[in-house]
């Protein structure tokens, strides 16, 4: 099959991502991925349990005493809705509508970066109001390992979104570039997977002694 | 080389089904959205409530749980036919990351 | 092809081979460096075992003893055993299930890359100031301790070939799924494909927590983290757990594909279709099951608890019931075949009661108890050698005689073959089978000199005298491989004569494409049948049209490159002897080019479209005709 073939919403097939046999590779093999990612946040998930409020005195903050939850509360909506948006996004990508799918990917992006200015101000707050840093205690190490490997993992999602938007932005929907912003949505869908046990384990547990 | 997919034999003629389809689902997601914001907002509640631990946190790991099968099998289209091999392999997955966070919370000597 | 390949200079080759995608070349590539790294790891192999030789020894110093065993530990498992197994899975499997390629060509090609990077980038240490020296387990109290940038090299390396070993087993899984011919159901599937599955399975769930524990380890040494130093909150426990959560599951890893390959030696020099193939399977994915289940047993001494101790050694246990699985239906494939002894069915004979031992003194170790006994002798240190040389290596040796042809196109010599095989296997069991007893003796492994006097003379030196029988047989491998390739005698599709599986239904080796028309398979052992039916070839699949490749590309390189750089710069902005006036300040500009090579590398892949290219009929039509001889 021609990958540079034109669609129109009607020829344009049901599951574009997995219409070529380079798009069903790509699904699948992102998915098992993310399969190795679970795993590899479990690992980040346990080190953090075992370590949670171990601290050299007792002059140093715990989790109790530091987390916000309010500001926790507005972060988890922003990436809930950010996962919401993306999910409009693929409605319209599977719709061959092109127009609306990169509106809807903006806006995704615009929430993604408006958690990562929370979470860069949080991480803020912690080192400056606690004195609660990555070399700080073997807490703050895992607490800024686990949380900001999620970070990390936003600022990739971010790079990537727009890098497929800057390289497509003129082309349309083809059966090259639909798979890539499938996968693409799939990997912001499991950052919201992974802050949903982020704020339960890590914040709201915490909270909770 | 490649194979085309079959469940839309002549995407012609089942457009508007297929629009449909599409559209009823888009509900569903919303709707998932909504039982995510809601399922939030009871965790928080919850914690900020200040009941005893022991009830809180099973509730929490419950709701959490919840709102992963709901961005899995909604947001992620896991309910969609085809996903065999991707739940066997991700079922594998959180196998080995249950057993993992299992030990650490259990034995590491403390 | 080959004619035209011939005639292309020095640079074209080295160029091909820097960019090439294609799974074959890559196969060659993963077989030539593994190779290397063996025979590095096989040479620290002989310094330790000179250095304990005789009483009292000072060959090498203490220090160097510990870089050196360290070094052959990792070397051997990472940068030998695993890619000389890559190299079989990526010439065979994709021939084996019918496919032209893997499905992620590309990523094969960085998987490689990565691999090579990482493993020139540990084994630099030699040169820059002295290689790791805490032990392939490299135990965090210890290693946080450790002076120098050893560690750091460990970590780094590994850190850089662990995410190639992770790509590449994506990649076997999505191409083992995706990528089959016509009719090969899972059900239809040669054993070494099979395994390589479940191998690459496992890879997909244990390398992860190796690499957050390496990453811990490196937030620690050279980022001032504290995950590891209890008297800032850390617990080294974490480490060990994290470790062993992979290690465990990688020994399967190892051990399944060698598994595969004598699967299908078995099956192919009894003449025989493979015994209890069902059987086969399910014990090789339950194999793989419980290879996770099992890792504490490395850690009964570290005081888990009598519950976590029974559990894991009551699991470890039963994981001898598959494996025995296994042994009775390889020796049942055997019986009343018309066996024929070649080099790869010798080593396939030896390996079952070679790996059964190893296999019993592991029953023994799992037994939580007894364990307190054996725990950091040389018993383990002869168990595991029985379990990966008498399996792993064995099987190695055994595949590469096996598919030698199918990769080169030549047949290695059979008698320098059986020497080959005769010295290993005797020099094997020379060297190991005593250092049970030395043991049970209570010789603690990984010391550098032991004192005379206490009984430990004479065994180890029947140790030693056999690990150099061993270094003569992989000498006689190389001449076997020298004179194979300098008088080049170029065989045929199916040069056993026996072949069952697809890929001896091509030629060897086979044309780029792999198949010009997908074959049709039948049932198991495919190109059997079609012989048992008097056919010469497989049925095709598919009527003759215009095959898609994929494009060469130098990008893996590079972005392996930019990754092999910044490890300099993040291991060198930390100063050892900053006391000293030990400062490097380029070290992070280097750490930050490294990145923006890697970075700006794959920007440029996303960025330009790579469609590919068809090779048209017409051209196929006329390769049919020009090998027509």
């Amino acid at each position: 099959m021609d990958t540079q073939e034109k669609f129109t919403s009607r020829t344009w097939p049901e599951s574009p991502e997995k219409t070529t046999l380079e798009g069903k590779n790509k699904f699948l093999g992102f998915w098992l991925f993310l399969g190795g990612e679970t795993v590899l946040f479990a690992s980040l998930f346990a080190t953090y349990l075992a370590l949670k409020d171990k601290v050299p005195g007792s002059d140093h903050y715990l989790a109790i005493d530091m987390y916000e939850l309010p500001l926790v509360f507005i972060m988890t909506m922003l990436l809930l809705t950010s996962s919401l948006t993306s999910v409009y996004a693929m409605y319209h990508m599977k719709n061959y509508n092109f127009q609306k799918m990169k509106i809807w990917l903006v806006v995704t992006i615009g929430l993604g970066l408006a958690f990562l200015g929370f979470e860069i101000y949080e991480f803020y707050h912690y080192v400056h109001e606690y004195e609660h840093t990555f070399t700080s205690s073997a807490f703050g190490s895992a607490f800024y390992t686990l949380v900001g490997f999620h970070g990390a993992h936003v600022v990739v999602g971010l790079g990537w979104f727009i890098l497929l938007l800057i390289r497509n932005t003129n082309r349309g929907l083809n059966l090259y570039n639909a798979p890539k912003f499938f996968v693409a949505s799939l990997y912001w869908h499991f950052i919201d997977v992974v802050w949903v046990f982020i704020f339960t384990v890590v914040y709201l547990m915490g909270m909770v002694g | 080389m490649a194979t085309q997919q079959s469940t839309s034999a002549n995407p012609k003629v089942n457009y508007k089904y297929r629009r449909k389809k599409a559209k009823q689902e888009m509900r569903q997601h919303v709707t998932s959205f909504a039982l995510m914001i809601f399922m939030t907002l009871i965790a928080f509640i919850a914690v900020m409530a200040g009941f005893d631990k022991i009830y809180v946190y099973p509730i929490l790991l419950v709701l959490a749980a919840m709102q992963v099968v709901l961005q899995l099998y909604y947001f992620m289209h896991m309910s969609h036919k085809g996903h065999g091999t991707v739940a066997l392999f991700l079922y594998s997955g959180v196998l080995v990351a249950f057993i993992t966070v299992l030990t650490f919370v259990t034995i590491v000597w403390w | 092809m080959s004619t035209v390949a011939q005639k292309k200079g020095f640079l074209a080759v080295l160029w091909d081979y820097l960019t090439t995608v294609d799974h074959k070349k890559i196969a060659i590539l993963y077989l030539t460096s593994g190779g290397f790294f063996f025979l590095v790891g096989g040479i620290e192999a002989m310094i330790i075992r000179i250095q304990l030789a005789v009483p009292d020894n000072n060959f090498v110093s203490a220090g160097l003893y510990n870089e050196l065993l360290t070094m052959h530990g990792t070397t051997m498992i990472f940068l030998a055993a695993m890619p000389l197994l890559f190299g079989f899975m990526n010439a065979i499997v994709p021939l084996q299930i019918g496919a032209r390629d893997v499905a992620f060509p590309f990523l094969n090609s960085l998987g490689f890359w990565l691999f090579f990077f990482g493993g020139v980038f540990l084994n630099l240490s030699w040169f820059l100031g002295g290689a790791p020296d805490a032990g392939w387990t490299s135990y965090a109290s210890l290693s946080i301790a450790s002076e120098g940038h050893g560690i750091d090299f460990y970590v780094l390396g590994l850190q850089i070939s662990g995410a190639g070993t992770l790509i590449s087993g994506i990649n076997f899984l999505v191409t083992i799924i995706n990528m089959r011919a016509p009719g090969m159901t899972y059900m239809r599937m040669p054993l070494f494909t099979w395994s390589t599955f479940v191998a690459s399975a496992l890879i997909l769930f244990a390398f992860p927590p190796l690499t957050v524990g390496l990453f811990l380890m490196m937030f620690d040494r050279m980022f001032g983290a504290n995950f590891f130093d209890a008297s800032m909150g850390g617990n080294t426990i974490i480490w060990e757990h994290l470790f062993w959560i992979f290690g465990h599951p990688e020994v399967y890893i190892l051990i399944l594909p060698a598994f595969g390959i004598f699967s299908e030696i078995f099956a192919t020099f009894s003449r025989k279709r493979l015994f209890g193939y069902a059987a086969m399977v399910f014990a090789t994915v339950l194999i793989g099951f419980l290879g996770f289940m099992v890792w504490a047993h490395h850690m009964f001494t570290v005081g888990l608890g009598p519950t976590a101790n029974a559990i894991f050694a009551v699991a470890t246990m039963a994981i001898a019931v598959p494996t025995g699985v296994k042994i009775f239906n390889w020796m049942l494939t055997m019986w009343g075949g018309s066996i024929s002894f070649t080099t790869p069915m010798l080593y396939a004979v030896a390996f079952i009661p070679s790996f059964t031992a190893g296999g019993v003194t592991g029953v023994m170790l799992a037994s939580a108890a007894a364990d307190y006994q054996y725990h950091d002798t040389y018993f383990v240190v002869a168990h595991f050698h029985y379990v990966i040389i008498g399996g792993v290596v064995l099987g190695l040796l055994a595949g590469t005689h096996f598919y030698w042809p199918k990769m080169f196109g030549t047949m290695l010599n059979e008698f320098l073959g059986k020497i080959t095989f005769w010295l290993f296997l005797i020099g094997f069991h020379a060297t190991f089978f005593i250092q049970h007893f030395l043991g049970l003796m209570g010789m603690p492994r990984r010391i550098w000199k032991f004192l005379p006097g206490q009984g430990l003379d004479m065994p180890n030196l029947i140790s030693t005298v056999g690990a150099f029988f061993m270094a003569v047989a992989v000498i006689v491998l190389l001449v076997n491989i020298v004179i194979t390739q300098v008088k080049n005698v170029r065989v045929g599709n199916d040069p056993w004569g026996d072949g069952r599986t697809l890929e001896w239904a091509i030629p060897s080796p086979p044309p780029f494409y792999n198949f010009k028309q997908l074959p049709l398979v039948r049932g198991l052992d495919p190109y059997w049948i079609e012989k048992m039916e008097g056919n010469t070839k497989m049925t095709p699949a598919e009527p003759l049209s215009d095959i898609h490749m994929p494009n060469n590309s130098f990008i893996p390189f590079v972005m392996s490159l930019g990754l092999f750089i910044a490890a300099f710069g993040a291991m060198y902005q930390v100063s050892w002897r900053a006391s000293e006036g030990e400062s490097f300040v380029w070290a992070l500009p280097v750490l930050i080019i490294g990145m923006l090579i890697t970075i700006g590398a794959m920007a440029v892949r996303s960025l330009k479209d790579d469609h590919g290219y068809h090779i048209h009929k017409e051209d196929l039509l006329d390769d049919e005709e020009g090998g027509r001889e």
